[in-house]
């Protein structure tokens, strides 16, 4: 599949589509998974920053947890619940009525057909999705720091700023790039080899699902322990 | 054109096709019939190199297609059209687009000139273009689906052979009737390499140059109609059996059209 992705034939008609039903289709999910774990980090959060009397770092904290791990982790789960399922499902169900066989006796390659458009549309739109769910995870900290931890806007806005340095954001965007070769590898990958009819096909995709989660957060640790001690001086 | 020899195939621990041989020759139509589960639809299969043998030789246009890359496959590949069970036809794509597919993948044809092409094939099997052609394939009959797709496997290859998997199989008298009528003339006026996997014998004895029947996995008989009718093999003739009255009348047929 990573050879398939530099050579022809494009599939630019295909790469589109699956841009949209990946992103757009994610996004509402995304905002709202982001809105509400970020207003429940906040929350908690400032609590235990103002024993401290510490609030005034809730800012710092909302931006270096959200960004480098809450983010990136949140949107590969959910992009992974919704999509990685369609993606071994439909693989599946073509696969179980022929379709898959059809598309080679006509000299095509199904991986490079099917597998990559949907593996570039995720490396475009997971880490786009991420940001997005960042930045609305990090307006919800904003509201609950203003109206219910009394953290001032210029407060919380200058610590946010000040923890998005190269490290973090390095990270942040390198996670959604792994998860989204994860989220296509397994779910194709279980996809093209179900077997069984629909039953088959029921199976492959509650795994798959399954699968790409637990990877996400095994994959999500290494970056994190690994990264992390790469770039210690830049976070 | 194309040729097993000596093949054994099997799907993980159960051997499907043991010692398979027979040649298919150019502009023949050949009917390789046996009972549900002989390894019939696996032989279209290797075939098209969608599986390879685990002993003998697979030959197409004279070379061994399982020990090609996958690269040289596909250029074999678009020189035969297959016919899948079911049709396989694209469910997401209209009819249109179904027909017009190997033409939308494979070369810089601008969609009204595809269109065009692939309305055009529609009235060839016998479909009003301005009809179906928006059509989904799950809006269609199941003898139509097969008239599209066989429709789909000529636009797309231009073919030198033609592979059909049950291509009758839970279609009612008057679309069996269609669909043999267009693999006649397909045969007829393209010239073409057939071979018909079925085991509706009925509906094979009208149209077949030669039958190969398996059985268990084996090649039991490969001759012509006349050869079949006396053939004293007890498992042909008890696979054949029920089919007796068909025989009859296809051979009376055949011996008035002669005179």
């Amino acid at each position: 599949m990573l050879g398939s992705l530099v050579r022809r034939p494009v599939y630019f008609n295909e790469t589109m589509e699956q841009m949209y039903l990946i992103g757009v289709g994610s996004l509402f999910l995304v905002v709202l998974t982001g809105a509400f774990s970020g207003q429940g980090f906040a929350l908690a959060f400032s609590q235990e920053l103002a024993a401290f009397g510490a609030k005034d770092y809730l800012g710092r904290i909302m931006s270096m947890a959200i960004v480098r791990e809450l983010g990136p982790t949140l949107t590969g789960l959910m992009v992974a619940a919704r999509v990685a399922s369609g993606i071994t499902a439909e693989i599946g169900a073509m696969k179980s009525s022929n379709q898959i066989d059809a598309m080679v006796a006509f000299g095509i390659d199904p991986i490079k057909k099917i597998a990559r458009a949907r593996l570039i549309s995720l490396m475009v739109m997971v880490p786009a999705l991420t940001i997005v769910c960042d930045v609305v995870a990090i307006l919800g900290g904003w509201i609950i720091g203003l109206f219910i931890a009394n953290v001032t806007s210029t407060m919380y806005w200058s610590a946010v700023i000040y923890k998005l340095n190269f490290g973090n954001i390095f990270m942040g965007l390198l996670k959604p790039i792994c998860f989204s070769f994860v989220i296509a590898f397994i779910s194709c990958y279980m996809g093209f080899t179900s077997k069984g009819g629909t039953k088959g096909v029921g199976r492959a995709t509650t795994n798959s699902v399954m699968m790409t989660s637990i990877t996400i957060l095994i994959v999500n640790f290494l970056i994190t322990k690994i990264v992390g001690s790469i770039l210690k001086g830049y976070l | 054109m194309i040729e097993l020899k000596g093949v054994d195939f099997s799907y993980w621990d159960k051997q499907v096709l043991k010692d398979v041989s027979f040649k298919v020759n150019d502009s023949e139509l050949v009917v390789v019939m046996g009972p549900s589960g002989s390894g019939k639809s696996t032989v279209l299969r290797l075939i098209l190199g969608l599986e390879c043998p685990s002993a003998g030789q697979v030959i197409v246009e004279g070379q061994d297609i399982c020990v090609m890359k996958e690269r040289d496959k596909r250029v074999i590949r678009k020189r035969i059209g297959m016919v899948f069970q079911d049709g396989a036809l694209f469910d997401s794509l209209t009819v249109g687009e179904n027909v017009g597919y190997y033409l939308l993948e494979h070369t810089r044809l601008k969609w009204p000139e595809i269109s065009q092409k692939a309305g055009e094939m529609l009235g060839f099997v016998g479909l009003n273009p301005e009809e179906v052609g928006d059509k989904l394939p799950e809006e269609l009959s199941g003898g139509m689906r097969r008239r599209v797709a066989i429709g789909r496997a000529l636009l797309s290859t231009n073919p030198r052979a033609m592979l059909y998997d049950e291509p009758t199989t839970g279609l009612d008298p008057t679309a069996t009737k269609n669909v043999l009528s267009l693999i006649t003339k397909l045969h007829q006026e393209k010239g073409i390499a057939s071979v018909i996997v079925t085991h509706q014998i009925a509906d094979a004895l009208e149209i077949a140059d030669r039958f190969v029947v398996i059985y268990a996995g084996h090649v039991v008989f490969d001759g012509s109609l006349e050869e079949l009718r006396v053939c004293e093999d007890e498992r042909v003739v008890g696979f054949l059996e029920p089919f007796r009255k068909s025989f009859e009348r296809v051979a009376a047929k055949n011996f008035v059209n002669g005179l």
